[in-house]
């Protein structure tokens, strides 16, 4: 069975991919499960799609434990621990990241036990939870990594998962998988599927008994203030709102009062200050500011690279 | 026939499409949306006939799922989790109407604290409420289900309304290649529905009334209730044969899964028991005799099925995906009941996990295969345990911790 992962943000097309490839497997005779996986997040925050193709019907559910490969869509994601990219990643698991880095930089980085390839980022854009047909990419790479899927049944696949928004974004769209199709031809098969799992030896689970707590510890209430505050959610930006001193008139309410997660804070001069740690990148004060003083910096470039 | 990727969402409204309903009384609730929104889409466009009307509540949904289907026509409905139980008090009133419908369920744990993610507690609250229920495990079967459920509510000798359970997530947002049977054949499987004396049309209009009633005539009406579920074991067989001769597809009361030769199985129900199969597989292959049983009928309770298929077998890891609280395991004690006092039967070990969508690897399954064949020598069973390990508790922890009070109180320090 093939086993493989998708990991990007919401807004760029991770499930999408799952099901162009999901669709595509199917196409070439293979027993097909997909599935995306998200819970009340929003755009922007990690989430990821996974796909099962085997020969035989497929038993396994749920998430993918040991991925064959791993895509990444988004290679800020890659160190967030909550993206949960390097879960269960082992020397069998090649890692394909969507990369202005090399390979050996990443496998550095993250310490990756088996093989990187890079499939070449394509120019910046401004807002990375919008890349541009980056589902698309992901899918045709792992399409012909798994060296099974011709290029006929991705292309039928994508106009089976994407023609319903119309010719203009279908072209684009398949001009940008196959292209990525092709420029992994020389690993076209790479990725091989692990032997089926024998019981015959396991690591027990860690099974503990849950002990009795009072109703003050074990009922599910939060009592403490200012908790969303430990929450990072200044992690599931990908554009960074700048505002220009310059062209702030001071108005003193209208971002603060707009930001939908409290992040601007206004001083005593009546300037506001954006918090970096909570702020999700939705872009409503940018939005509703008069002047025009926020602008929006993609937050890769802000970072200075991957890491 | 035509075989398409789809998610089980879909199967559903598929389901519905097939079945040539007239009406779907809706309201929205996750995971369950997609179901509707397809419907309404498909009405819509045209590409089925029907009304799509939307209710102010869950409440009033299933009031007036019932209030159609006792004019005859052929209803159906959908919700999930907090929505069944907002119903509740109309499943048992509407069930009594003895006026049959489809009502799909997307399962999803119940508050508090909130989940999104699937477990069976929500659609085990309605399980004495008169609905019989139908639990799947893929997309495929969620499909056929809807088409059985039709059948078996609308049965004479039934007469109920009919749940068939998905769980969220892992069959409601995944999809799988499902057969989409061609309309003729539908219609040769489940022709339109012929509500017998179930009257009521607008050209002739006569009322419906419920009366007060002493414990004679209650208990007459609530037994009537029972022994009309009770008919849907023997309609369910009939039902279900008649779909495997017309679709080639097998889906009996109780799924038996490599258990001929077995001395061991699990018994489970819902979707995860196709990780319990994956599992028989890897034990198998290691020389286990083992196997799965699991009830796609939960209500009628199968309990002949549950004696043939048990009878013989050394040992059994029940494994709830639910928990009575203060009791346990719920299919632990129904086929414990089923089974006690026949001659030959199993060991029961008791399990409860996937709470919540929490996943059971396959690990786990090994496990429970063990403790059950132990269990099984020795004669004795352990005590019902939690699928929980230590790195969740330590999980679950930092959560407290978060939640600052208990930060407090967990270090041993003072309160901030
Ligand atoms: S982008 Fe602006 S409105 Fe949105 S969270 Fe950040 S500061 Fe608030
Ligand atoms: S809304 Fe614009 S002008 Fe007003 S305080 Fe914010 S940045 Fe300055």
């Amino acid at each position: 069975m093939y086993r493989i992962r998708f990991h990007g943000r919401g807004g760029q097309g991770m499930k999408t991919a799952g099901r162009i490839l999901g669709t595509a497997f199917f196409r070439e005779g293979y027993e097909v499960q997909d599935a995306p996986r998200y819970g009340a997040e929003r755009r922007g925050a990690p989430i990821f799609a996974f796909v099962r193709a085997d020969k035989n019907p497929i038993l396994e559910r749920g998430i993918i434990r040991r991925p064959d490969l791993a895509v990444v869509a988004d290679d800020t994601l890659a160190p967030v621990p909550a993206a949960g990219v390097l879960a269960g990643v082992d020397a069998h698991t090649l890692m394909l990241i969507n990369t202005h880095e090399a390979a050996e930089t990443w496998r550095q980085r993250l310490a990756l036990p088996g093989r990187v390839l890079v499939l070449p980022a394509s120019a910046e854009v401004e807002d990375r939870a919008a890349l541009p047909q980056v589902g698309a990419a992901c899918a045709g790479a792992a399409a012909r990594l798994v060296g099974v899927i011709g290029r006929d049944a991705l292309e039928r696949a994508i106009r089976q998962e994407l023609g319903h928004l119309g010719e203009a974004v279908l072209a684009d769209n398949l001009a940008v998988a196959l292209h990525a199709f092709d420029l992994m031809a020389d690993e076209a098969g790479s990725l091989t599927e692990r032997p089926p799992q024998i019981a015959d030896a396991w690591q027990p689970p860690d099974w503990i008994e849950i002990p009795f707590e009072g109703a003050d510890i074990s009922a599910p209430a939060i009592h403490g203030a200012l908790t969303s505050e430990l929450m990072q959610t200044g992690l599931w930006r990908t554009l960074r709102p700048v505002i220009d001193r310059d062209r702030c008139n001071r108005c003193w309410w209208v971002c603060s009062t707009f930001c939908p997660d409290s992040a601007i804070r206004v001083d005593g001069e009546g300037n506001p200050h954006i918090d970096y740690d909570h702020c999700k990148g939705c872009l409503v004060c940018l939005a509703q500011c008069p002047p025009h003083a926020i602008r929006a910096v993609p937050e890769h470039s802000e970072q200075g690279g991957g890491a | 026939m035509n075989r398409v990727l789809i998610t089980g969402n879909l199967a559903a409204a598929w389901g519905a499409r097939l079945a040539d309903i007239d009406y779907c009384p809706a309201f929205p609730i996750t995971p369950q949306t997609e179901i509707i929104e397809t419907l309404a889409a498909w009405i819509d466009k045209g590409e089925m006939p029907g009304r799509l009307v939307t209710l102010e509540s869950e409440h009033a949904m299933v009031t007036a799922a019932g209030a159609a289907a006792a004019t005859g026509v052929r209803v159906f409905s959908a919700t999930s989790s907090q929505g069944l139980l907002y119903a509740l008090e109309m499943l048992y009133t509407v069930a009594g109407w003895r006026a049959p419908f489809v009502l799909v369920n997307v399962s999803r744990g119940l508050s508090a604290p909130i989940t999104l993610e699937p477990d069976h507690n929500d659609i085990l609250a309605a399980r004495d409420s008169g609905f019989l229920q139908i639990h799947c495990a893929t997309c495929q079967e969620v499909l056929d289900s809807v088409l059985m459920a039709y059948r078996l509510g609308e049965d004479p000798a039934v007469r109920l309304p009919v749940l068939v359970n998905l769980d969220g997530f892992y069959l409601s947002f995944t999809r799988e290649p499902v057969a989409i049977p061609d309309p003729a054949v539908v219609r040769e499987f489940l022709p339109p529905f012929d509500p017998g004396t179930i009257r009521f049309r607008a050209s002739a209009p006569e009322s419906q009334a419920v009366a007060v009633l002493s414990g004679g005539p209650y208990s007459y009406f609530r037994y009537e209730m029972h022994l009309a579920a009770r008919n849907g074991l023997a309609a369910y067989d009939r039902i279900a044969a008649e779909l495997e001769a017309r679709f080639g597809r097998a889906w009996p009361a109780v799924e038996a899964y490599r258990c001929e030769d077995a001395e061991l199985l699990f018994v489970m129900m819902g979707s995860f028991a196709t990780k319990a199969k994956a599992a028989v597989d890897s034990l198998r292959a290691a020389g286990w005799r083992i196997g799965l049983l699991r009830p796609r009928l939960l209500r009628p309770f199968p309990e002949a099925a549950f004696r043939r298929w048990m009878a013989g077998k050394r040992g059994a890891a029940v494994i709830d995906q639910n928990i009575s609280l203060g009791s346990g395991g719920v299919l632990y004690t129904e086929v414990t009941a089923a089974i006690h006092g026949q001659p030959a039967m199993p060991l029961l070990t008791s399990f409860i996990g996937g709470l919540g969508g929490r996943d059971i690897p396959p690990e786990e399954f090994f496990e429970m295969a063990r403790i059950a064949r132990d269990a099984a020598e020795r004669g004795q069973a352990p005590p019902p345990r939690l699928l929980y390990t230590a790195d969740e508790l330590r999980e679950t922890r930092k959560l407290q911790v978060l939640a600052k009070v208990e930060r407090a109180r967990l270090s041993g320090g003072e309160q901030p």
